[in-house]
């Protein structure tokens, strides 16, 4: 076997374990010492969990000795998005604020992922509080990006896409509010699918936007997504907003083709605003779709032109209330002073970073007297056209597709001084999640200017998840990407 | 010239639900106990944790709509209210605002006769907050060197009860209070302890001249219905003797002093509030449906109103004993079954022994409660009075034992020997005894001295070891001294 | 869409953010900017559409009323930053002047 056991996806992994070529225990080491090899250049990891994966990776092989019968992911070491809360393992979303804190409880999702059987290798990281499309918001210094180092990996997930790009997970969790998964995972050329608001519950999600947040899968293909996604999605009582309807198998149509499937291609965010060399890219993916059978055609959603505008209303305002906890009381840091208002603002202004704060302020803001009208419900209301258009877009079409982000990964700190401009990179991915829709990057090749990955953006209805996929896959086997970062062969 | 000034009333009540858990979390409800050890990740508001509506508040609240004539919503949200205090884990409280679960309701209650009709604005449900203990500066907040958080109590379900401004005087306000107090018991959905804080009572009171806006002020910390009587009379006089004095009130909130009797200014907080308010997304509107609408009103008990009318109407009682009677539903039970079970007393007569001598007796003994009477005893004791079996006070005697022993009165009477002698031939030899051994002081009756009658009367109930009927012994005495 | 310096400090306040000279600076005109580039929203036409408050179409989300086990005391206060007898520690609330 040349290839090592850390470059496996995780299903040829599980089925490795399952069948006992291998044990969960060596898997978890492979993954482990590919870790320390590439953890010094990536930076994708805030608290590493070595003795907790060898643990959990020991209870997948004494459940094969007695005779249990493996899940699909058994035994395939996976990191969570620091943001997901895990009992017992420090969880400190990427802020200085939460720099020592150790929930008491785990999030439903880390609990399903463990369930499945998947080591815990580590918390990767993350722009502070999800808030950012970079990583570089992150408390705790960037994670830089497997195919050049110079570059950011996108966020905010950025550390756990980075980790499954190089190698130093098999598969992640990352969370997506505005394009907190897709975008980086389409910067980094792994596979990244935010699931239909309402699927995946958020109870143990530190809360950014609690209308628009959801957790989803960041792979190495789309099976894995798949299985990952089977792994935790359902309704949880311990989330109001968690749909009831009945989970499908979605594994099991993955290979039926999309011959006859309607695919629209989106046209407000398939051009202006996005670079030649991605919308390359995104023509030569849409003519594979082509090729595979699928009717394309092109739609139009005006709308889209005003998501990032709208979603900069909502998300920060909902923000502004998630954060109010942060005030020294009951956990993380605090700054000591006289009395409580003063303690709270100290400690508020030394524990968030600056986009933290601009994003508290902001919302703040809108939600205040004389502003709510204008702003928040102004923005809810638009909100509701976007689900309009998408809605009448769905009419025509079983799926929709654009490019994950406008450009390839850019420099770090190319954009940190300019707040709009960062904004605008999660263009492509804010209107789904403000539809509360499914959607998913894949990757779709390299660019011909910059050598860097470029995705496409699955998009489908709610709980399209099923069709999003096996089209997702179909693209995938034709397409036949195998590339990978420089860093990944260096070994 | 105060005289022609008008008083202004509104009250806002908060009122604890006796659920079993909290509002948004599983975490027992409860009172006292160590402190922190009610509290869950989600009541501490820890980062990623999310509430989950307590089925039961809801029906609870509902219900206290019902019952408040207040039109139930078809559909309600939660709204997020927000401003930092460290008594509120999520700086934040989860609460109702333009969409609350009852509205535009009324309370009726009567004082010195007089019907008042008191609009109810709304009652919607929210979340409790923790409580601060104050250390150092004698445990006021004011002077306090820090303060010490338990959330044992966030996120109890709080239910949030406001009137109209339409009560008119402190008098009438405490018996909206104590009316409002009486249907929350009947309902069974608190406890409704003000000095515990189940039951809490701010108010907004201003004078002014007959149409002229007044200056709201507002009365906090009043912990009985008794000092929402004193603060807002003190409140109501301070604020007529300043505007008599040709002076000025401004809008501010006062403190109400129990010991002191007094109303304090609060130093206010320079900070306007600004509450942000927005519906909470971590919540799913509720839409009760005509069905369970239907069933929850089914479920409503009788109230202390309809009660009263029933007792006073077709009973005969007086408004006082309804009154009383009434006030809580363990004793107008006690009274309905007692009333059944008796075979010579009348509804007057039970009436009268339960408002009179059993209240008094129970407000005497502390260990003693209503359950230790059982109603049919209580209904024997009173036909062997109305029998003339026993005198009234020996009907006490016997009614103090059966609080202590829980025994049946015929028990007791037989044990103790009690009984009333009304047989005259009987007591015609003791009254002549008795008169033979006073003399003179039968002469001064017969000479039309009727001073010492009574000392004379007393003589022969005390041969008669308290047995003799009075009634009897005054006709024969009368009889053999004139 | 301009935010002036008193209308920062009020929202700052109202944050609780200890803000510096230079932030109240940065944040005032990133603000107005972000909000003058919202102006887009301003424009659409939202006369008679519901807001959408909530991505899911689900009513009447309840639990029964069911106690569950709480922390112990020691788990409850494991984080927090003071600590005395039992509860958790804060400074006076009263503003000191
Ligand atoms: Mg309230
Ligand atoms: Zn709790």
């Amino acid at each position: 076997m040349t290839k090592k056991l850390w470059e496996h996806a995780g299903h040829e992994l599980a089925g490795l374990v399952a069948s006992g070529n291998v044990s969960a225990v060596e898997v978890a080491d492979s993954v482990l010492s590919r870790m320390e090899q590439a953890e010094p250049d990536v930076h994708a990891y805030l608290t590493p969990t070595a003795e907790r994966a060898r643990a959990d990776a020991r209870k997948v092989d004494q459940a094969k000795a007695a005779g249990e019968k493996l899940g699909p992911l058994a035994g395939v070491p996976m990191t969570l998005k620091d943001i997901i809360c895990t009992k017992g393992v420090r969880t400190t979303a990427g802020s200085k604020m939460l720099e020592s804190y150790v929930p008491p409880y785990s999030a439903t999702v880390a609990e399903r992922m463990a369930f499945a059987g998947l080591p815990l290798i580590g918390k990767t990281n993350l722009d502070e509080f999800a808030m950012g499309s970079s990583t570089e918001n992150s408390a705790y210094g960037p994670t830089c990006n497997p195919w050049d180092l110079g570059r950011v990996p996108g966020g905010s997930s950025g550390g756990s896409a980075a980790a499954v790009a190089a190698g130093q997970a098999v598969v992640g969790l990352g969370t997506d509010t505005g394009g907190s998964i897709r975008q980086p995972a389409g910067l980094c050329g792994v596979v990244g699918l935010k699931p239909t608001y309402g699927l995946v519950s958020r109870f143990g999600l530190i809360a950014f936007a609690s209308s628009l947040d959801q957790a989803g899968p960041i792979t190495r293909d789309v099976r894995d997504a798949a299985l990952v996604l089977q792994a935790i999605a359902g309704l949880d009582p311990m989330d109001s907003t968690s749909l009831p309807n009945p989970v499908p198998d979605y594994s099991a149509r993955l290979e039926d083709g999309i011959d006859g499937l309607k695919i629209g291609v989106v046209k407000q965010i398939s051009q202006e605003g996005v670079s030649q060399a991605v919308q390359t890219r995104f023509r030569g993916a849409v003519s594979i779709l082509e090729k595979l059978g699928a009717q394309v055609g092109e739609v139009s959603l005006p709308t889209f032109d005003y998501g990032i505008d709208i979603y900069y209303l909502i998300a920060p305002s909902e923000a502004s209330s998630n954060l109010a906890r942060y005030e020294g009381v009951r956990f993380g840091l605090r700054i000591d002073a006289p009395d409580v208002l003063t303690m709270n603002s100290r400690t508020r202004a030394a524990g968030f970073g600056a986009e933290v704060k601009r994003r508290i302020m902001l919302g703040t803001y809108c939600l205040s007297a004389g502003y709510y009208d204008a702003y928040y419900l102004k923005a809810q209301r638009a909100r509701t056209l976007i689900r309009q258009d998408f809605e009448r877009a769905y009419n025509d079409f079983d799926l929709l597709v654009s490019p994950s982000a406008p450009t390839t990964a850019f420099a770090m700190g190319e954009k940190l001084q300019d707040p709009l401009t960062m904004y605008l990179s999660d263009i492509c991915n804010v209107p789904t999640s403000l539809a509360g829709a499914a959607a998913m990057s894949v990757p779709c090749g390299v660019s011909a200017e910059d050598g860097m990955p470029v995705g496409i953006q699955f998009m489908a209805p709610a709980l399209g998840e099923e069709t999003m996929l096996k089209a997702a896959y179909a693209f995938e086997q034709e397409l036949g990407f195998d590339a990978k970062p420089a860093i990944w062969s260096a070994s | 010239m105060s005289d022609d000034l008008v008083t202004t009333i509104g009250l806002e009540v908060h009122v604890e639900l006796k659920t079993a858990t909290k509002m948004f979390c599983g975490c027992p409800v409860g009172f006292g106990g160590e402190p922190n050890t009610r509290v869950c990740p989600v009541c501490l508001g820890h980062p990623g944790t999310l509430p989950t509506m307590n089925e039961k508040a809801i029906e609870y609240t509902t219900k206290i709509a019902m019952a408040l004539g207040c039109e139930v919503a078809p559909r309600s949200i939660f709204h997020r209210k927000n401003y930092f205090y460290p008594d509120m884990p999520k700086n934040y409280q989860i609460s109702q605002y333009d969409l609350p679960i009852g509205s535009h309701g009324i309370l009726e209650v009567e004082v010195d006769g007089q019907r008042h009709k008191v609009g109810i604005t709304r009652a919607h449900l929210e979340e409790d907050t923790g409580k601060s203990l104050h250390m150092g500066g004698g445990g006021r907040i004011h002077d306090a060197d820090y303060s010490l958080e338990d959330f044992n109590r966030a996120g109890t379900p709080l239910v949030e009860i406001v009137s109209e401004p339409d009560i008119t005087s402190p008098a009438v306000a405490r018996a909206y209070v104590g009316e409002l107090r009486s249907i929350l018991e009947y309902l069974g959905v608190s406890d409704v302890r003000m000095e515990e804080g189940s039951m809490r009572v701010d108010a907004n009171i201003s004078v002014a001249p007959p149409g002229e806006r007044g200056v709201k002020v507002e009365i906090k910390n009043m912990n009985s219905i008794r000092s929402v009587l004193r603060a807002l009379q003190y409140e109501e006089k301070r604020q007529r003797k300043v505007l008599g004095a040709g002076g000025s009130l401004d809008q501010s909130t006062r403190h109400w002093d129990e010991k002191s009797g007094k109303t304090n200014p609060l130093r206010s907080k320079e900070e306007a509030f600004d509450y942000r308010y927005f519906p909470e997304p971590d919540l799913v509107p509720v839409e009760p449906g005509v069905e369970w609408l239907r069933q929850l009103k089914e479920e409503l008990p009788v109230l202390p109103a309809e009660r009263r009318r029933t007792y006073e109407d077709d009973l005969g009682l007086s408004a006082y004993d309804a009154q009383v009677l009434t006030a809580t539903p363990g004793l107008g039970d006690l009274f309905e079954t007692a009333l059944n079970s008796a075979t010579q007393a009348d509804a007057k007569q039970i009436a009268n022994w339960v408002t009179n001598n059993l209240a008094g007796l129970l407000a005497a003994d502390g260990e003693a409660t209503l359950d230790t009477v059982k109603p049919a005893d209580l209904a024997g004791l009173v036909d062997m009075v109305a029998a003339g079996d026993l005198s009234t006070n020996q009907g006490q005697d016997v009614l103090a034992k059966m609080l202590n022993t829980g025994k049946d009165p015929k028990a007791l009477v037989d044990e103790a020997g009690i009984k009333q002698v009304s047989d005259s031939s009987e007591l015609e030899s003791i009254i002549d005894s008795t008169i033979a051994d006073n003399p003179e002081v039968a002469e001064r009756i017969r000479a039309g001295d009727q001073k010492p009658f009574g000392f004379l009367m007393g003589q022969v109930m005390k041969a008669t070891k308290g047995q003799g009927n009075p009634k009897v012994v005054t006709e024969i005495l009368k009889k053999k001294l004139s | 869409m301009g935010i002036d310096k008193k209308q920062v400090e009020h929202v700052a306040k109202l944050a609780r953010l200890d803000l510096g000279e230079d932030e109240k600076e940065l944040f005032g005109s990133q603000l107005s900017a972000i909000l003058e580039h919202a102006q887009t929203v301003a424009a659409l036409d939202t006369d008679g559409v519901t807001p959408t408050s909530h991505s899911v179409p689900l009513l009447n989300v309840m639990r029964p009323d069911v106690a569950r086990e709480p922390l112990d005391q020691a788990e409850a206060l494991a984080n927090a930053p003071a600590v005395e007898s039992g509860h958790f520690r804060v400074p006076r609330i009263m503003e000191s002047e």
